[in-house]
């Protein structure tokens, strides 16, 4: 009876808590529990950070406070479900669920609902098809893009040829592991080089059987999409059998700082790709000095942070642009989807917005909602403790990029029937 | 009172033997079922479908499942999760094959499709028990995820080895894909679970349900009696596997809509579906929907209270969580090991004293 009575109760708060939505209510899907939360608690640090600065230092966007509304997945799409549904009432007006198998389930809700879904660096590579997946946005940079910098700068490091080269790639045994095969495969093909893909199952604690067999096959390269325990793992494991950290390099959900610390001095020369590069961009001091930060606020400045940070101010100008284009400042989410298609980024505001180099320069359009598809190469210093850039942004191979997400993306849209639009 | 059987006469063997004998029973029974057809579906939103009620609709069903197998049939599995995924991706391949075919019927035959697997798997049965037969399980579970990994054919070949439900009408209405509305999917599951519920009712009260008894409770005495252990164990395997197939099959097309089956079918699901077995009752088809109702809805309940009502820290609740729930499966199991369907019981026997216990 005690239960009936606690159900009742919950249930009628239910009703009560969903207050009118008048603010820019941004939802943030975020997981600080569970073995990916060393990724996902600095990231929604950040993308937090960045809407309180606005809020406090600009009073929001265009006069419009900015609520954020948070609710833990812990990873986990049923969960991503039932936050989905809970803050969809709010008014919300974009997601950004920071997980490959979670976008691709929002994928067709979110359109159906007319939210706008922001998949930066991650998703469904596809969906850089703006005309087949009108809501979807995954600027600057996806994994397809990512395999063909990463194979553009090997290619460099061997002078010139991959022929006859060995690579393998670590990969999480889900959707997001999986998407950058096709790619390495057609590139595999182009450049001649032996491609093999070696799966590591969730949450990735265990590797000891996947190492052996790198060990066996002393592949050239090692790359590696991982996520959360898995990179850490990864990382100490290659130091285990002396794998060379130089030729080791990871995506860039694989190349934070709390990967590579648990290695120590072993981690040492670990490389991996990046679209938001380390630097002390003027904002970083500005959130430091607003206090009152997202959680324990040891992660200002840190990989993943500013890449959250980069996030929300793209979010914010996209706002800041659908505010323009329809003349109101309490925009809707069918109207910050326009946003998002019109968004310019070039090197000017981001200084303004002081993290000038914290993004490639691009710009959307109703075609193409990839964005610029470059990044840059890092490695870990271990003994100072940071990650150097070794290149300047590389672009990708778009010769071999664009069909395939020409073939993909038609074949989503004849599954789905789905009529192009733009 | 309230559970009064004096003056509830019963004139034939028919009516003797009825489902709910008691009187006040079948009204609440039918009042229920007259609340989840008649009432909800005009009254719920996407939030109560897709975070609560629709879930919970499908996990009823894999507990149902599960129970027959382990609560009846005294088989433990923990091979749970695997079956569900042979049932979604059964409904996936069978959706994207024939997508002229009634989506209903791809889903009874999803169900089908479990039956045959989880009645080979169920062959170990017959030579090993207990421990031994969970880890054969637990095999099952390993190798049905890691071959719906393996095998491009069976995710369409698709890039990232995702599946995802295309849009499927019945009688003109959606009911998978993005534009189904909460009250078709609800309704769909529901009927499932009507339909599922009754037949297993029915079942375990009827000849093979005493064969699956009797085998749980001593299986020589069993065979000596004249039981055919083989047909027993592997019916209940198969029919088992029948209801989790369904189950999977909704929890793909009807409720989430694109899976990938490392992260929804592993071992934790197995885990999940057990869990709401003994919690809410082995042997039990209320128990089955207790545990449910109880797993599903704690933790939206627990966070309702914590994050939207207190305001405290998601994390926080996130851990929280974990604790309160844990603490919840160990009071449950001490205080009432037969799980929410005996605490059922002792609240009827008290209720039909009552306000005159003595």
């Amino acid at each position: 009876m005690k239960m009936k009575s606690l159900i009742a109760f919950a249930l009628s708060s239910a009703f009560i808590a969903t207050p009118a939505a008048a603010d820019l209510v941004i939802p943030d899907l975020s997981y600080r529990t569970g073995p990916y939360a060393a990724g996902g608690t600095p990231f929604s640090d950040g993308y937090q950070d960045y809407f309180k600065l606005l809020n406090k230092r600009d009073g929001g966007i265009g006069g419009e406070q900015v609520r954020i509304v948070e609710c833990e997945t812990g990873f986990n799409t049923e969960k991503g479900v039932e936050c989905y549904e809970s803050t969809k009432g709010e008014g919300a007006l974009v997601y950004q669920p920071l997980s490959t198998g979670m976008t691709y389930q929002l994928i067709p809700k979110a359109t159906a609902d007319g939210i706008p879904l922001f998949t930066m660096g991650y998703g469904r590579t596809s969906a850089e098809n703006g005309a087949i997946f009108r809501n979807v946005f995954n600027f600057p940079v996806n994994y397809w893009d990512g395999a063909s910098i990463a194979v553009k700068y090997l290619k460099d490091q061997h002078g010139g040829s991959l022929e006859g080269k060995k690579i393998t790639l670590l990969y999480h045994n889900s959707g997001y592991g999986k998407e950058p095969i096709p790619t390495l495969e057609a590139l595999a093909a182009k450049h001649g080089f032996k491609f093999k893909a070696i799966a590591v199952d969730h949450p990735g604690q265990e590797q000891k059987s996947q190492w052996l067999q790198i060990r066996r096959e002393r592949p050239d390269n090692v790359l590696m999409w991982g996520w959360g325990v898995m990179n850490q793992v990864a990382i100490q494991e290659a130091a285990n059998i002396n794998y060379p950290m130089e030729n080791f390099m990871g995506v860039w959900w694989s190349g934070a700082e709390i990967d590579v610390l648990p290695a120590g001095g072993a981690s040492n020369g670990y490389k991996a790709l990046n679209f938001s590069p380390i630097k002390d961009y003027p904002v970083l001091e500005e959130i430091k000095a607003m206090g009152d930060l997202t959680g324990d606020g040891s992660n200002v400045g840190s990989v993943i942070y500013n890449r959250g940070m980069l996030a929300a101010m793209l979010t914010s100008e996209a706002i800041a642009k659908a505010q323009e284009i329809h003349g109101v400042s309490e925009i809707s989410a069918p109207q910050l989807r326009d946003g998002l298609e019109a968004l310019s980024v070039t090197e000017a505001r981001l200084v303004e917005l002081g993290m000038g180099g914290i993004s490639p320069e691009f710009s959307v359009s109703c075609q193409n909602h990839g964005g610029a598809g470059q990044a840059i190469v890092q490695q870990w210093d271990a003994d100072a403790k940071v990650w150097k850039a070794l290149t300047d942004y590389i672009s990708s191979d778009q010769d071999v990029i664009a069909p395939l997400v020409k073939s993909d993306s038609e074949a989503y849209a004849a599954e789905n029937k789905i009529e192009a639009g733009c | 009172m309230l559970y009064r059987e004096s003056g509830d006469f019963k004139t034939s063997y028919k009516a003797d033997n009825q489902t709910f004998p008691i009187a006040f029973d079948r009204y609440r029974y039918w009042v229920v079922l007259a609340v989840a057809y008649l009432v909800i579906p005009f009254v719920i939103t996407d939030y109560w479908a897709n975070a609560i009620l629709v879930p919970f609709l499908i996990y009823s069903i894999a507990a149902i499942g599960l129970n027959i197998l382990a609560g009846y049939c005294g088989q433990v599995s923990l091979g749970t999760g695997g079956f569900m995924a042979v049932g979604a991706y059964t409904c996936y391949k069978l959706m994207t094959a024939f997508p002229d075919v009634n989506i209903l019927l791809h889903i009874v035959l999803s169900g089908g499709v479990t039956a045959l697997v989880g009645a080979a798997f169920g062959l170990p049965s017959l030579r090993i028990k207990g421990f031994y037969l969970a880890v054969a399980t637990l095999a099952a579970q390993f190798f049905l995820v890691w071959l719906f990994n393996k095998v491009p054919w069976f995710f369409n070949y698709s890039a990232s080895g995702q599946i995802s439900a295309p849009e499927r009408e019945f009688l003109g209405i959606a009911v998978t894909g993005p534009n189904t509305s909460a009250w078709a999917s609800y309704l769909v599951c529901l009927v499932f679970v009507t339909i599922c519920a009754i037949i297993a009712r029915n079942l375990t009260r009827g000849s093979l349900g005493r064969q699956w008894m009797s085998i749980r409770d001593m299986d020589i005495a069993a065979e000596i009696i004249g039981v055919n252990p083989l047909r027993a164990k592997l019916s209940a395997f198969a029919i088992s596997s029948f209801f989790i197939g369904i189950s999977g099959a909704l929890f793909f097309a009807v409720y989430l809509g694109a899976i990938e089956v490392g992260e929804a079918f592993g071992i934790n699901k197995s885990l999940l579906v057990l869990f709401m077995v003994i919690i809410g009752g082995l042997g039990s088809i209320f128990g089955s929907f207790a545990g449910a109702a109880f797993l599903v809805c704690l933790p939206v309940i627990l966070k309702l209270i914590g994050v939207d009502l207190l305001g405290w820290p998601t994390d926080l609740v996130a851990h929280l969580q974990l604790v309160l729930i844990g603490f919840l499966i160990m009071f449950f199991l001490i205080k009432e090991p037969h799980g929410l369907a005996q605490l059922w019981n002792v609240i009827k026997e008290k209720l039909r004293l009552w306000p005159f216990p003595h």
